[in-house]
């Protein structure tokens, strides 16, 4: 069942602009928040409303806010996430390139609610569109007075500047986002102490995901009770699902949190292509443990997920039917993270490079009959030993696709089958350009 | 004085440093504009070349390596001259379960170069993205600013034509 909520303005014509925004209700909750509600009101409402982080961790946003310390004499910062790279996931870059003023309210009003008075929208470099209308949406925010100075009339006052990445996967971890924003390489920082208490510039700072804010208008408008009521007991609202992959109609799905994985897959996207069965799912962006045909029949939240070994992370459902090569799969998503890893912590920068290694040479026909268990070795060896998650990030595919599809990690026959199901894998064939 | 000039460390254009005094306006530090700063050196110098580092670290208060390290740690930067156009093929998972290697395999026929190299006369860089965030329209590439979705072989030789 298709909710229209997050997306609710996505296909009228113009929806990126301020007066089809406004037109539909919007930075009226902004007017209505500052003239009325004090900071602590939005931080109990968004509490209740059980928003839960939508970068992929699923951390509650307002006890998130909350770590921040009220009486710091230091300047406080928010950082919108936007720095979207988890592959199968592009559902941030579809709210700033169709409703960038829904983030930015969001934006306003969690600022408003943690007393800052900067705030900075980290954009991946790769999205230029998404770049430009953000822009021109606080453009057109600031000559509106819904920014800068005294916003609407009201005592408070709040900046924001965009700040673009540079095509670096790992500036989506918070801390090696704040790094970058201070004009460094991104390697994460080691915590304590969060971002909450000693963050960008050393202040108090909060790093919110795209989807996360832009819920925060939705919520304060129709009530905490409204939202929590679209989702399940332990998460609220809706989520956007962005489907690709062996599916008939590939796209981004806003759906109640819990919607079962199926239902997805059939429903809305139509099916696997060719009338094919499926083979697995990652369910939600790269870093997800893949769930087998047999696990399928599973709903879509946090919790859920989580119980099942695998993770909703950033909703990014990638399909994939029989006759796909799982080792060309996982070789491929490992070379992502071998390249991605930021090379600061020795089991991530070593064990991706390794893994990868070993994968080629299981497709080149030269594995032996210990790689799975090697490869297994490895990622446990990888996860929770690094300062950042992609450590784990990298581990968890690792884990679960040679456990679920063992057989084909194991000496053979070189595959016959590269990720499309049809050909072999260039660079691992061999074959010349 | 000719020699004298010559020797004098290139700088940025009087209108690039206004607008980078703009830029770090946004921020506490210099030093957080690097990552804008090396965006208009790129453009300015072509590439973040010798003379792009200099520049950089002057008005960013940081030293050359420092700023060497940067320029080679963001991908999106290039320390050596590249193509007049430059195509990002993107070969992530969704991109390839959709047969994006048999079109970075149509590439490199066409252009006669290999991943990663520029064509002999300057038109083409070619490069491999990380997932661009258009899973829906895969297979994708970008070239310039500009992002092209469910490409086939006959697409993308339309789509290089239009390409200097």
């Amino acid at each position: 069942m298709i909710v229209k909520v997050l997306t609710r303005n996505f296909d009228k014509p113009d929806s990126h602009t301020l007066a089809v925004y406004e037109a539909g209700g919007g930075y009226r909750t902004l007017r209505k928040v500052l003239e009325s509600w004090t900071p602590e009101q939005v931080v109990e409402e968004v509490k209740a409303s059980n928003l839960r982080g939508r970068g992929g961790a699923g951390f509650p946003t307002a006890i998130k806010w909350g770590f921040v310390p009220k009486d710091s004499p230091k300047p406080k910062y928010i950082c919108v996430n936007a720095d979207e790279g988890e592959p199968g996931t592009f559902k941030d870059r579809h709210i700033m390139e169709q409703d960038p003023h829904l983030m930015v309210e969001g934006t306003i009003l969690s600022a408003y609610a943690i007393g800052v008075q900067t705030a900075y929208i980290y954009i991946r470099g790769e999205f230029v569109l998404a770049g430009e209308r953000t822009e021109a949406a606080i453009a057109e925010a600031y000559a509106k007075g819904y920014l800068g100075e005294n916003i609407l009339g009201s005592s408070y006052s709040l900046d924001i500047h965009v700040h673009y990445g540079a095509g670096s996967y790992i500036c989506g971890e918070e801390t090696a986002l704040i790094e970058s924003i201070e004009g460094k390489k991104g390697w994460p920082r080691v915590k304590p102490p969060f971002p909450a208490v000693e963050g960008l510039f050393g202040c108090p700072t909060v790093v919110n995901n795209v989807e996360t804010l832009a819920n925060v208008p939705l919520i304060l408008d129709k009530g905490a009770a409204w939202f929590a009521g679209l989702g399940t007991e332990k998460s609220g609202g809706t989520k956007l699902f962005t489907i690709s992959g062996h599916v008939n109609r590939p796209g981004l799905y806003e759906l109640p949190m819990g919607t079962p994985l199926l239902e997805m897959i059939e429903e809305q996207a139509g099916g696997v292509t060719g009338g094919k069965k499926i083979k697995a799912v990652i369910p939600g962006g790269a870093s997800c443990p893949v769930l087998a045909a047999h696990e399928l029949d599973i709903k879509m939240d946090f919790n859920t997920l989580m119980a099942a070994g695998s993770m909703l992370g950033s909703g990014g459902v990638i399909v994939l039917a029989e006759g796909t090569s799982m080792l060309a799969a996982l070789l491929n998503l490992e070379r992502f993270f071998a390249h991605e890893s930021c090379g600061q912590c020795t089991p991530c920068r070593e064990g991706t490079r390794w893994i990868v290694q070993i994968l080629e040479r299981i497709e080149r026909g030269e594995g032996t009959a210990g790689d799975p268990d090697t490869l297994i070795d490895i990622a446990e060896h990888m996860a929770g030993r690094t300062v950042c998650p992609l450590g784990e990030a990298a581990a968890g595919p690792v884990k679960s696709f040679v456990k679920k599809f063992r057989d084909e990690f194991l000496p053979g026959p070189g595959p016959d089958a590269g990720p499309s199901g049809t050909e072999h894998h260039p660079q691992v064939a061999g074959q010349d350009g | 004085m000719k020699e004298i000039l010559k020797m004098a460390p290139a700088g940025f254009a009087e209108e690039t440093l206004k607008k980078i005094d703009e830029i770090m306006a946004r921020y506490p530090t210099r030093r957080a504009a690097a990552l804008p700063v090396l965006y208009l050196a790129q453009r300015e110098f072509g590439c973040v070349d010798d003379r792009a580092l200099g520049a950089a670290s002057r008005v960013l208060g940081i030293s050359k390596v420092e700023v060497y390290g940067l320029a080679t740690y963001y991908s999106m930067f290039e320390t050596k001259p590249f193509g007049r156009n430059v195509i990002h093929l993107c070969d992530n998972l969704a991109c390839s379960l959709l047969g994006a290697e048999s079109l970075q395999h149509h590439l490199e026929r066409k252009l006669e170069i290999r991943m990663g190299e520029t064509t002999q006369d300057g038109r083409f860089t070619l490069k491999n993205a990380e997932c661009l965030g258009a899973c829906a329209q895969a297979p994708v590439m970008l070239v310039n600013d500009d992002v092209y979705e469910g490409l086939t072989e006959a697409r993308i030789d339309e789509i290089l034509a239009k390409y200097e």
